[in-house]
């Protein structure tokens, strides 16, 4: 296996976007290398979310400043359809539902988009099937959601774990999963976790958003970091959490102003 | 999946050219004298004359319905040419007198009429403008009794069938553009299905409109004997003019006991520029008779083009156990209305009828299911099915649905499901993060909503419509 020299595989310098004119990014800072779990908290309308929406290409959002290379590769260059198929991956917070179409075409087309991007032949129907229904142990998913039609009628569960279904598919080198943990109830966020967990290794690496320490006892990070108006104010390790799980967001947010004013 | 769809959508309506030909055109305007000189150009029998003046004199009295949710400037009906026809010999032997330049265009449009490149299973009626020019596989369909001929023919040659069942389904003063077709109609096509006989090859009518000025009026008449069964297919295109051109066809269905019709429609007349200028106005009047017991008539339809489209293919059930279906998906974009919908009008008892609509609505087009399920006082044991979808593709569009559902026995049961779905910038992010690009997104959404639809038309036919429609979005989205 080669091993990239430099083994960094995002790396975030100064990144600004609007949304409608609005600046929400005011400067992000980030460098992820492999075989790392980052986690970002922060309060809402801290620009996580849309941090990672930038990042994935939402044509919503207008990037107006900074550099983000993935890879080696000038990322912000790319059509969101080539992020994903290099590797970019989000887990969304609110999947959507896209009735008439079945969870298995729907994987299968994903699946051979980017089979196709690395030049490798597409897989038929029949070897799909067999491949599909392996990955569908890692989050506990009965072959009856390959029928139905992608997320419709889905629980909300369900539709989080069909998330990190395709994540097993695509075996992406950066995950984003953005507030993966909102809306499950306790053994709906084990099984998440433990997919997620089943699906680190050292080649890839895990960006988590969420709001709760929750979700962190089981995926572990190797780093958290807190954002506050459109950019990371503080970096640390795990036990970040747990001091913003106790204290809330305000010291860091005035210990950032103190900072500055100093 | 379909890698086909990027370069199909990049195409601009292809249908679109207009064929150089001598024709056989009669002055503008609409007269009594119109309506004998149309007859008499046609050698038609007396009855005839006597049907569509008849029908021309309930059309003065009648005013053009404004109920449907379409706009359009006032039609001048006295600007619009009703008879062209190509010149050509008046009786043709062969395949081989028809005009090479008119064969050629319909080779052009992908029917081809020719002995060698026919296909196989589908015989063929080609109607330009006004009349019939050539009609397939005849004397393989005379050898089961099956009759498949214009119109015209059927006039002069089966003059009994024709007078038994010609405005019995529709009669000449339905509506409108009813009456007004019923006047001056100048061909269609004829199938006669004896009793027993299960029509051996599929049957099409191929409309093709090439003059500007001329209005298209044809009328297509069908009829099931007992224990038969057909399945009928037609496709229509027509150049790029700047101006409107009227279609108001009328097409009635009977079927006896125990007999099977099934209707199925590929529309795709010139919709118009994406500013709205030019187009067909295709005001259509469809109705099918289940006259026996048993019976069934199914319609199924993919209307994609024409700048207004107003139409409402009906199933009237008069035989006990008879069955009406209305499979339909209507795409509009750009600036076309369509108006379009059924009526299930339930007489007999234990009738059965399911609707399946799908409405798709892109650009700034509007489109509206409008349809009736009428349950009558003797229809012990009736049941409807309705389903209404919408899908909206962007923020311009707009989609309405108009059920109107009159049940007078108490034993009916009758259920409507309606949805409304949109293809916007966040279904299509959701795609390209799985890196499915847009092409490919539009058509695996669009596919998936019309799929009740299309399991219902012929193999080859389908796969048509499902290009046909991801030519027809072209840059609808993003």
């Amino acid at each position: 296996m080669i091993i990239d020299h430099s083994n960094v595989i995002l790396s975030v310098k100064n990144l600004t976007a609007n949304v409608d004119e609005t600046p929400i990014l005011k400067g992000m800072n980030l460098e992820v290398k492999a075989g790392e779990i980052h986690a970002i908290m922060g309060p809402n309308g801290s620009g996580k979310s849309t941090f990672s929406k930038v990042l994935a290409g939402h044509p919503a959002y207008q990037v107006t400043g900074g550099e983000v290379i993935f890879q080696g590769q000038d990322l912000l260059a790319l059509e969101p359809e080539e992020r994903a198929r290099s590797g970019i991956f989000l887990a969304f917070q609110y999947p959507l539902e896209i009735p008439g179409v079945s969870n298995l075409d729907f994987l299968r087309v994903a699946y051979n988009s980017k089979r196709k991007h690395q030049g490798l032949e597409e897989v038929d129907a029949f070897d799909f099937d067999e491949l599909i229904r392996e990955k569908l142990g890692i989050v506990k998913m009965d072959a009856s959601f390959l029928s139905r039609s992608v997320n419709e009628g889905f629980s909300g569960g369900e539709k989080k774990r069909n998330e990190i279904l395709q994540m097993a598919l695509l075996e992406p080198k950066l995950a984003i999963l953005d507030e993966t943990d909102s809306g499950l109830d306790i053994d709906a966020l084990r099984i998440v976790a433990g997919g997620v967990n089943q699906l680190s290794n050292p080649e890839n690496a895990i960006v988590v958003i969420t709001h709760y320490q929750r979700l962190l006892e089981y995926i572990v990070p190797d780093y958290i970091h807190v954002t506050a108006n459109g950019r990371i104010i503080r970096t640390g390790g795990k036990e970040l959490a747990l001091e913003l799980e106790e204290r809330g967001y305000d010291w860091v947010l005035e210990a950032a102003a103190t900072g500055v004013a100093s | 999946m379909t890698t086909t769809v990027t370069s199909l959508v990049n195409q601009p309506y292809k249908y679109g050219f207009v064929t150089d030909i001598e024709s056989d055109v009669i002055p503008r305007g609409l007269s009594e004298d119109v309506v004998r000189l149309i007859s008499s150009k046609k050698n038609e029998p007396e009855f005839m004359l006597e049907f569509r003046l008849k029908a021309y004199r309930q059309w003065l009295k009648m005013a053009e319905p404004n109920w449907a949710e379409v706009g359009y400037p006032a039609i001048d009906y006295q600007n619009i040419i009703y008879y062209s026809a190509p010149k050509q010999k008046e009786k043709l032997n062969s395949l081989e007198e028809v005009d090479p330049t008119l064969l050629e265009t319909f080779e052009k449009l992908g029917i081809s009429l020719s002995e060698q490149k026919r296909l196989s299973n589908v015989a063929v009626d080609a109607i330009f403008d006004s009349v019939s020019v050539a009609t397939t596989f005849r004397e393989k369909l005379a050898k089961d009794g099956v009759i498949f001929c214009s119109i015209s023919e059927a006039m002069r040659e089966y003059p009994e069938l024709v007078q038994k069942y010609l405005g019995s389904v529709v009669p000449v003063g339905d509506n409108y553009f009813a009456a007004l077709n019923s006047a001056v109609f100048s061909d269609g096509s004829f199938v006669y299905i004896p009793k027993g006989t299960k029509c051996p090859m599929e049957l099409s009518t191929y409309f093709r409109i090439n003059n500007g000025d001329s209005g298209q009026f044809e009328r297509t008449l069908i009829v099931a004997e007992a224990g038969s069964s057909v399945s009928y297919l037609e496709g229509c295109t027509a150049p790029m003019f700047d101006t409107n051109q009227l279609h108001a066809a009328v097409v009635e269905l009977v079927a006896l006991d125990d007999a099977e019709i099934k209707y199925s429609t590929v529309q795709n007349w010139y919709a118009g520029d994406k500013d709205g200028k030019g187009g067909i106005y295709n005001f259509v009047t469809k109705r099918g008779l289940c006259q026996g017991v048993n019976s069934k008539i199914s319609w199924t339809q993919v209307e994609t083009g024409s700048a207004i489209t107003w139409k409402y293919p009906s199933c009237v059930l008069v035989g006990d156990n008879s069955v009406g279906e209305f499979y339909s998906v209507a795409l509009t974009n750009n600036c076309q209305q369509a108006d379009t919908g059924t009526k299930m009008v339930h007489i007999g008892k234990n009738t059965r009828s399911t609707i399946i609509s799908k409405g798709i609505s892109a650009g700034r087009s509007e489109n509206s299911y409008r349809g009736l399920v009428k349950i009558g006082p003797k229809a012990d044991g009736a049941r409807n099915y309705s389903q209404c979808d919408s899908m909206l593709i962007g923020d311009n569009a707009g989609a309405n649905t108009f059920p109107y559902i009159q049940v007078q026995n108490h034993t009916a049961k009758v259920e409507h499901e309606a949805s409304t779905s949109k293809i916007g910038e966040d279904q299509l992010f959701f795609f390209a993060q799985r890196g499915v690009s847009s092409e490919d997104a539009i058509s695996m959404m669009i596919s998936g909503f019309c799929k009740d639809v299309f399991n219902q038309l012929p193999m080859e036919f389908a796969v048509e419509a499902d290009r046909l429609l991801s030519l027809k979005l072209e840059g609808s989205v993003g």
